[in-house]
């Protein structure tokens, strides 16, 4: 069933800006180290706000581009360990295109999520 | 002694009292006594002593008793105690590298738990304001050679000097590593992919291995507006391979933003590697450094997860690290573009 309005992300990010531009100044003032737990929560609601609006659809995507990767069907948890395995045991490397596109696809995802201007 | 201090900073600064005037060979009063930063497991204080009518501007660095965090995945059995750290320092300072000087160790008497004082230095250590505040311009052009002269100065500590440390080769690195991740019980298919790397490039390990500061990075050094005043931190430390502390400071993650100045932010490799040539360190070469800067990005995404890993198994409860697990995803950014760099 669907939730009514906001979104996940809408209410997220509602709550970030209350605090970063409200709640932090006073705390900056009165206690700095909140102040500063305060900025780095802000960071993370920020983070949420995105995941919860990018998260889905990248998750199905890394799933997708596994099981093409792999040959077979599993959950997405399942098909990142069986890669790790192959990729610790060196059955796969860097001069593979594949496991290489895959690769940057899933982490260009999730650096959107986690860290947008990082570069 | 204010009557407004906390309960544990008067404890604090009783005992140091006693421990300063031992030291001093007379009686001594703390002033100004201030906690720095650390968590509960790892402290800094700074304070005066008075002590025979001097002023002594020093630094406490201890491990209060009981407050010791259970050892996790982060928390290496290498990592220094502060009775080794204070040796590892004593020696380095000898050296002539720019290192705090430290000046007595804290008995089992004083009630403090582990540690030592030190005397302060001037200077910040804070990345952003070193690397964007205009007080500290000309300090900027000159910060990348100091790090290189200061390192050919910590890598000719006579080993001799040193209390016994771990010995680590390329080797033994990416198998603790590897071991890491296990203990995190997480797939992590990037770092997987740049171990596999790294093991079939390891470089092989120095005839001579070397004091290795073992966490030499922007951060962990006071600044001032004529540079790098002291290097701290250094309960990283082992003899190993030199190239170790010379990839680890271009880690893009110590840039703070400045990516286009791997030398912590401040220069080129090349300037970084002529100074530290320049200062007697050996000849550096690129493929090595660039083996241990590729090894660095791995070790620092896998701390994140680590940092991550004190909260999440419960040992500290603490949202800032738990933040920290996801800027793992910032190192397999990179490490993708260095592997591709290196086709």
């Amino acid at each position: 069933m669907a939730q009514d309005r906001p979104t996940a992300s809408e209410l997220l990010a509602a709550i970030a800006d209350l605090l970063r531009d409200e709640v932090t100044p006073v705390l900056d003032k009165a206690e700095p180290r909140l102040g500063f737990q305060m900025r780095v929560a802000v960071n993370s609601l920020a983070i949420l706000e995105r995941e919860a609006r990018l998260g889905p659809v990248a998750d199905a995507r890394e799933r997708e581009r596994l099981v093409k990767l792999l040959g077979r069907e599993a959950a997405l948890d399942e098909l990142n360990r069986e890669l790790a395995d192959q990729l610790r045991a060196g059955a796969r490397d860097e001069r593979d295109a594949a496991l290489m596109a895959h690769l940057e696809a899933t982490v260009a995802d999730k650096i959107a999520i986690a860290n947008p201007k990082w570069k | 002694m204010t009557v407004h201090m906390p309960a544990e900073a008067e404890t604090v600064a009783t005992a140091l009292a006693r421990a300063a005037g031992r030291h001093f060979g007379v009686a001594a009063t703390v002033e100004g006594l201030r906690r720095e930063s650390g968590g509960a497991s790892r402290q800094t204080w700074s304070f005066d002593a008075i002590a025979g009518g001097s002023r002594h501007e020093l630094v406490l660095r201890r491990d209060p008793p009981s407050q010791r965090e259970a050892s996790g995945p982060d928390r290496p059995a290498t990592a220094l105690d502060r009775a080794t750290e204070f040796r590892v320092l004593a020696a380095a300072h000898k050296a002539g590298v720019r290192a705090p000087e430290v000046l007595f160790e804290l008995t089992s008497e004083d009630g403090l738990g582990d540690g030592f004082v030190m005397r302060r230095v001037g200077g910040i250590a804070i990345a952003r304001k070193l690397l964007r505040d205009a007080p500290y311009e000309t300090a900027r052009g000159k910060i990348a050679s100091q790090l290189g002269e200061i390192l050919a100065r910590i890598h000719a500590t006579d080993p001799a000097t040193l209390p016994p440390l771990v010995t680590r080769d390329a080797a033994g690195s990416v198998a603790s590593l590897r071991r890491g991740i296990d203990v995190l019980d997480r797939a992590l298919p990037v770092f997987e992919l740049a171990l596999t790397w790294l093991d079939r490039r390891k470089p092989a390990a120095p005839a001579h291995p070397v004091l290795v500061h073992g966490d030499y990075r922007t951060g962990n050094y006071l600044a001032d507006e004529s540079g790098v005043t002291a290097i701290l931190d250094w309960e990283g430390a082992h003899l190993g391979d030199p190239v170790e502390d010379l990839g680890w400071v271009c880690v893009k993650s110590w840039r703070f933003g400045a990516v286009d100045k791997p030398a912590g932010g401040f220069g080129s490799r090349d300037q970084l590697w002529a100074a530290y040539e320049r200062a007697g360190g050996g000849k550096v070469d690129p493929a090595r450094a660039h083996w241990w800067e590729v090894f660095g990005t791995v070790r620092w995404g896998i701390i994140c997860h680590q940092q991550a890993w004190r909260h999440l198994s419960g040992a500290v409860k603490s949202m800032e690290l738990a933040s920290i697990g996801r800027r793992a995803v910032e190192t397999e950014v990179d490490l993708l573009q260095l592997l591709k760099e290196t086709a």
